[in-house]
């Protein structure tokens, strides 16, 4: 199997806030890069962390597991999780999943900020 | 902001724009939209002979995140050789997966094999000649694995992953489970020997797809055993129980076979009854 074909670039808007770029195919492969991203963010300093999907180009159940992992590591913290640019087949996914009932699902950015704040 | 690219809209190169590094690389972006299941809130079954087939109808299915117990991964792990291609392990496993299980437990599913959102019924074997019946639903299939999921009542809340890949000097076979006990009657369960009862399952199934594909030193190992070849991996990945859940218990399957049984000759009098009368 070829290596993880996925960057997962941090952006900070606050020193509370973090949003994680997400371009790529997201396998379980790429789970170290996705827990160095949320080291990136801030790991427990950052109270909310908001996923960009809208350059997600591929993602299997090893994917999805791996964001199991990552909101069992933001709820140890206490950090509120929520995602947005899903296409409509991955909004879909999330909601097979029920992925949807723990990390909340925002049509953009700027709904996904508010949401996540309050 | 770029907009989001679903793979369902991939078409050619000219068509969409692939990134520069695609492009160049000539690289066909993979797609997932044809592997995993359409969305279902609740399952539909059909009844299939040799199981018993209850606990399964209208029920949701059950993440990691709607369990009860503590969050574990298992990963079990076999090397069946050069000789066999990933692809084609997990082609064998798609098409002979019930032929896999230890004895005394039946996986009834579609006779197509493995596919995106089909629902198998399973009876397993508890002990004291009960079965506990209940099912797995296909949540995602590809050419190199397959994810089953669990409905409301199964013992553990979670997916479990199937795959194949190529790791030197040969091809790995792997099952991965990310689960949750589903209720706190599972949880003790599985404190007191289910984890153990689990964890040699899936070694057995291993071991038998192994013995088929003709792994390395698999000939030798009688049916029914554990090839000591597979690994066993065992992580915590959340140790707090999730108490919201703990009325997950209402669903329980062991619970509702159990009852199933004793009223089972019940339901045959009142069946000879009615024909009677």
């Amino acid at each position: 199997m070829d290596g993880p074909t996925v960057t997962m670039q941090v952006r900070h808007l606050d020193g509370e806030v973090a949003v994680l770029d997400i371009k790529g195919e997201v396998t379980a492969a790429c789970e170290p890069i996705l827990m160095s991203a949320y080291e990136e963010a801030g790991g427990s300093a950052a109270k909310r962390l908001v996923l960009n999907f809208a350059g997600l180009e591929y993602m299997n159940s090893g994917g999805i597991g791996m964001l199991v992992t990552l909101l069992v590591r933001a709820n140890r913290q206490r950090q509120k999780l929520a995602a947005y640019g899903l296409s409509e087949h991955y909004r879909e996914i999330f909601e097979l999943t029920r992925l949807d009932e723990a990390i909340t699902i925002y049509h953009d950015e700027a709904s996904a900020l508010v949401g996540a704040a309050n | 902001m770029t907009e989001a690219t679903g793979p369902e809209r991939v078409r050619t190169a000219e068509q969409i724009e692939l990134s520069a590094r695609e492009a160049a690389a000539g690289v066909t972006p993979r797609q997932d939209h044809g592997s995993w299941a359409a969305k279902v809130d609740r399952l539909d079954v059909q009844q299939r002979d040799g199981v018993r087939g209850t606990n399964v109808a209208g029920r949701r299915l059950t993440g990691p995140v709607q369990g009860f117990g503590k969050m574990w991964q298992k990963t079990y792990r076999l090397d069946v050789g050069p000789g066999t291609s990933p692809q084609q392990a997990i082609a064998t496993w798609k098409a002979h997966f019930p032929e896999f299980w230890p004895p005394g437990n039946r996986f009834a599913g579609a006779l197509t094999g493995i596919s995106p959102g089909d629902v198998a019924l399973l009876d397993l074997a508890i002990g004291g000649g009960v079965k506990l019946s209940t099912g797995v639903f296909v949540l995602y299939a590809d050419e190199e694995s397959f994810t089953l999921m669990t409905p409301q009542g199964h013992m553990f809340a979670g997916w479990i992953t199937f795959s194949a890949e190529r790791s030197d000097p040969g091809t790995a076979v792997q099952a991965q489970v990310l689960m949750r006990a589903n209720d706190p009657l599972y949880e003790l369960g599985m404190i007191f020997g289910g984890h153990r009862k689990e964890d040699v399952f899936w070694a057995q199934t291993l071991t038998a797809l192994g013995r088929y594909l003709g792994a390395p030193g698999a000939a030798g190992v009688p049916a029914g055993t554990v090839n000591p070849a597979v690994s066993t991996r065992t992580v915590c990945v959340d140790s707090k129980r999730q108490w919201r859940n703990a009325r997950n218990i209402w669903h329980n399957s062991m619970v509702r076979s159990v009852l199933q049984t004793m009223a089972a000759p019940l339901r045959a009098l009142r069946r000879r009854s009615a024909q009677d009368g």
